[in-house]
């Protein structure tokens, strides 16, 4: 593996976990949207407000991460996707305001009008980022964008098949790891009734974004035929481990299973994030733009390599610190109640 | 661009320097055992974490724009300058799990264990703050690559970019800035406080702790920027003829206290003869080099500008000392702030006018380098995207930001409000605990 292939599993990595940490909170947005209006979508609402609380839009520190490490050590490929993809990533950070600034807004407003707006303009906004961003993904998987400054068409670049398709299913899967997690929150909260609530969402969120998968097949081996062969050869093992997670979370999930679904279904959006990585190298735009030739000279990668050695020495300890820290204080409060 | 940067630099200066205020509260607590200090902490580490959510979100959009803006720069450059936002990444990371740390630990760590969860976020803030201004001085003075005959960046070397020859008068004078206005702006709320009546103890203390290390920070500052501003006439000379609106290279060049700045010169303000090439030079024979020295096409516009922007920051800064020196006096002489209410009212101005002067030096190094980007290797309109929708995006992004600061305010307000009433949960705020579950309600 090259130095410039090690920084690209960097990056890969941020993805990851911007797909699942960040893919949660705009899950739980989908679900405050849908949860219905007036009374009947009250208890959902305050219960994704309850577990969205704590780290307020702290996720976005994993795209601030991925930005960053694309800009750094593949500067020609940020160029040319933020120039060409320029309107849905605007839209996408418009969007990302908006929620934190309509998330912000519902604890202090008091009209009832002026809190509903504040939380559609969280609940709608938690849905177009996602999808917004899931049509940049797309435009890069089906080779739309060509190096340069706005080389490629401003507008069938992002509302295309596939663009589509994967901003749909960024939307979906979202729903579906919130759901999820949004079950156990709701087991903390001490709310069974929630807990069937959810764990029903994260069923049909489940099956829908299994079937926009399937559906996703076809459409990728008619519009991003390179993408189709690496998914089904040498990402083939991946996309069978995402399938076998996601089938065993439906299953655990139905038998209303209290552990390892959280795990399984983390592994299934994972497997399918790295298995579009190892259907992509080697390049980082497909067909135009190869890993090797994108990257940084070697002094600039070396640097991003040890910054990323020395975050993870420091910023690994400390969360576990956080984490002894925040299951002691539970336990506590177990105790005391 | 401007406005969203602008925006984000009072945030980022109230992360940079908040958690030191709000330590300084939680040692005098521990220190005299002060449950008013302690108190002061708690509430500033949930103001801190509200502002650093903020933060947050105006980084992220601020990384979109490196792209949506300016992909030639980023495109360009990125491999050089890159790095060093790599480096911030990890003190933001650093910074956000401390604050969580620090407001969880306020009911379960023991004092001082406690206190020493709040110190990373203090060195993380430094070390944001560094690595952030380290590329600001890079643009003005770029160095560690070099550049091929066909245009193509070579010779990386990330740790010359990060250390150019900027860095050391940039990143003090910001890091400076960022005591100076939170340390003002804080006070200033308190101050608003005591003219309204509540002359507690609270108020008493949330006014002093800032005030004090603002007013220590100020004269600092003044010398900092001086040094600034005298390297600046070295390294970037038309832009520090921009400032003074020197036209022609000369020695004897005359200081202009604010006035028009035309072609021919100065019109209006008030001039001190010889006093510009004394004080770049410390003789009035130093020859200071005026914006003739390079085509017109390479000259910062809007000298008027420009010129008034240095004139208020500097200004700004002499008056804030003078309150330093009211305050200092007033504590040698009788251990009291000063008793007069134009203190209070002059304190209760002084947050505003810190920003005020931020803003301007931040016009200052950002218009004064025009029309380059990166200083005399790649001009601003070349490192613009091309795409389309510039503008209605722009547009939007006014309309935003706009909310966001009253949303931020809003939301400060109401915590103020509450902690007035009564005690504001941990759960309130963003990085606090999860609160205890609650009961659940007989159905």
């Amino acid at each position: 593996m090259s130095e410039a292939d090690a920084v690209a599993a960097v990056l890969w990595l941020g993805a990851t976990m911007y797909a699942v940490f960040g893919g949660a909170d705009f899950g739980a947005g989908f679900w405050a949207l849908v949860a219905g209006g007036g009374e009947r979508g009250t208890r959902p609402r305050e219960l994704i407000a309850w577990a969205i609380g704590p780290v307020w839009e702290a996720n976005h520190v994993w795209l601030i991460f991925v930005l960053v490490v694309l800009w750094t050590a593949f500067s020609g490929a940020f160029a040319a996707i933020m120039s060409t993809l320029f309107i849905p990533l605007c839209l996408a950070a418009l969007g990302i305001v908006l929620r934190g600034s309509g998330f912000a807004f519902q604890r202090v407003v008091t009209g009832a009008g002026e809190r509903r707006l504040a939380e559609a303009a969280f609940a709608i906004s938690s849905v177009l980022t996602p999808f917004f961003m899931g049509t940049v993904v797309g435009g890069i998987a089906s080779g739309r964008v060509p190096t340069g400054n706005a080389q490629g068409d401003a507008v069938t670049s992002w509302l295309n098949p596939v663009s589509l398709l994967i901003g749909v299913l960024f939307v979906a899967t979202g729903a579906y790891i919130a759901a999820v997690f949004l079950v156990s929150d709701a087991r903390r909260y001490g709310d069974p009734e929630l807990e069937r609530y959810f764990a029903n969402r994260a069923l049909g969120a489940a099956v829908a974004a299994g079937a926009v998968a399937f559906a996703g097949i076809f459409v990728l081996r008619a519009d991003a035929r390179y993408i189709y062969d690496g998914l089904t050869s040498e990402a083939l093992p991946l996309v069978l481990a995402s399938a076998a997670f996601g089938l065993g979370a439906l299953v655990l999930l139905w038998r209303g299973a209290r552990r390892g679904v959280r795990p399984l279904a983390v592994g299934a959006v994972v497997a399918v994030i790295w298995g579009w990585g190892a259907a992509q190298y080697p390049y980082l735009l497909p067909k135009t733009l190869k890993i090797a030739d994108g990257a940084a000279p070697s002094e600039t990668l070396t640097a991003v390599l040890i910054v990323f050695g020395v975050a993870v020495a420091v910023v690994l300890p400390s969360l576990g610190l956080l984490y002894t820290l925040s299951q002691r204080s539970v336990l506590e409060e177990e105790a005391e109640g | 661009m401007a406005l969203t940067l602008g925006f984000h630099i009072i945030l980022a200066s109230l992360g940079v320097a908040f958690p030191a205020m709000m330590l300084i509260a939680n040692y005098i607590g521990l220190r005299r055992k002060d449950p008013v200090a302690l108190e002061l902490a708690q509430r500033w580490s949930k103001v801190a974490a509200v502002t650093f959510a903020v933060g947050a979100v105006t980084g992220t959009v601020l990384s979109f724009e490196f792209g949506l803006l300016w992909p030639e720069f980023t495109g360009k450059f990125g491999e050089v300058f890159g790095t060093a936002f790599a480096i911030e990444g990890l003190f933001f990371f650093t910074e956000a799990i401390f604050i969580s740390i620090y407001i969880f630990g306020w009911k379960r760590l023991s004092g001082w264990v406690h206190f020493w969860t709040g110190v990373p976020i203090v060195i993380a803030g430094l070390g944001g703050a560094f690595s952030v201004v380290a590329v600001n001085s890079w643009m003005n003075q770029p160095d560690g690559f070099k550049l091929a005959s066909d245009g193509t960046v070579t010779n990386v070397d990330p740790l010359d970019a990060i250390f150019n020859r900027a860095t050391g008068y940039e990143v003090p004078h910001m890091i400076l800035a960022a005591y100076l206005v939170t340390g003002f702006l804080v006070a200033s709320v308190y101050a608003v406080g005591m003219l309204r009546g509540r002359r507690d103890r609270h108020h008493r203390l949330g006014l002093l702790i800032p005030l004090t290390v603002a007013c220590i920070a100020t004269p600092i500052q003044f010398a900092v920027g001086d040094t600034a501003a005298r390297s600046i006439a070295d390294d970037q000379p038309v832009k520090f003829a921009g400032m003074e609106c020197v036209q022609k290279t000369s020695t004897h060049v005359p200081e202009y206290i604010f006035g028009r700045c035309t072609s021919e010169g100065v019109k209006g303000g008030i001039k001190i003869p010889g006093f510009d090439s004394f004080l770049v030079g410390w003789s009035t024979d130093t020859k200071v080099t005026g914006l003739d020295s390079v085509p017109s096409d390479a000259r910062p516009p809007a000298n008027t500008m420009l010129h008034w922007a240095f004139d208020t920051m500097v200004g700004i800064c002499t008056l804030l000392i003078g309150l330093g020196l009211w305050l200092g006096l007033s504590w040698f002489r009788k251990r009291d702030i000063p008793k007069s209410p134009w203190f209070l009212r002059a304190t209760a101005v002084s947050g505003l006018s810190a920003i005020v002067a931020l803003e301007c030096g931040w016009i200052v190094t950002e218009v004064g380098r025009q029309p380059w980007v990166v200083y005399n290797t790649m001009r601003t309109k070349d490192a613009v995207t091309d795409a389309s929708g510039v503008w209605v995006s722009l547009s939007i992004v006014v309309l935003l930001y706009t909310a966001l600061g009253i949303v931020t305010v809003l939301i400060l307000r109401a915590m103020a409000r509450r902690w007035r009433t009564a005690e504001i949960g941990d759960a309130d705020v963003p990085y606090g605990p999860s609160p205890a579950p609650r009961a659940k309600e007989p159905s």
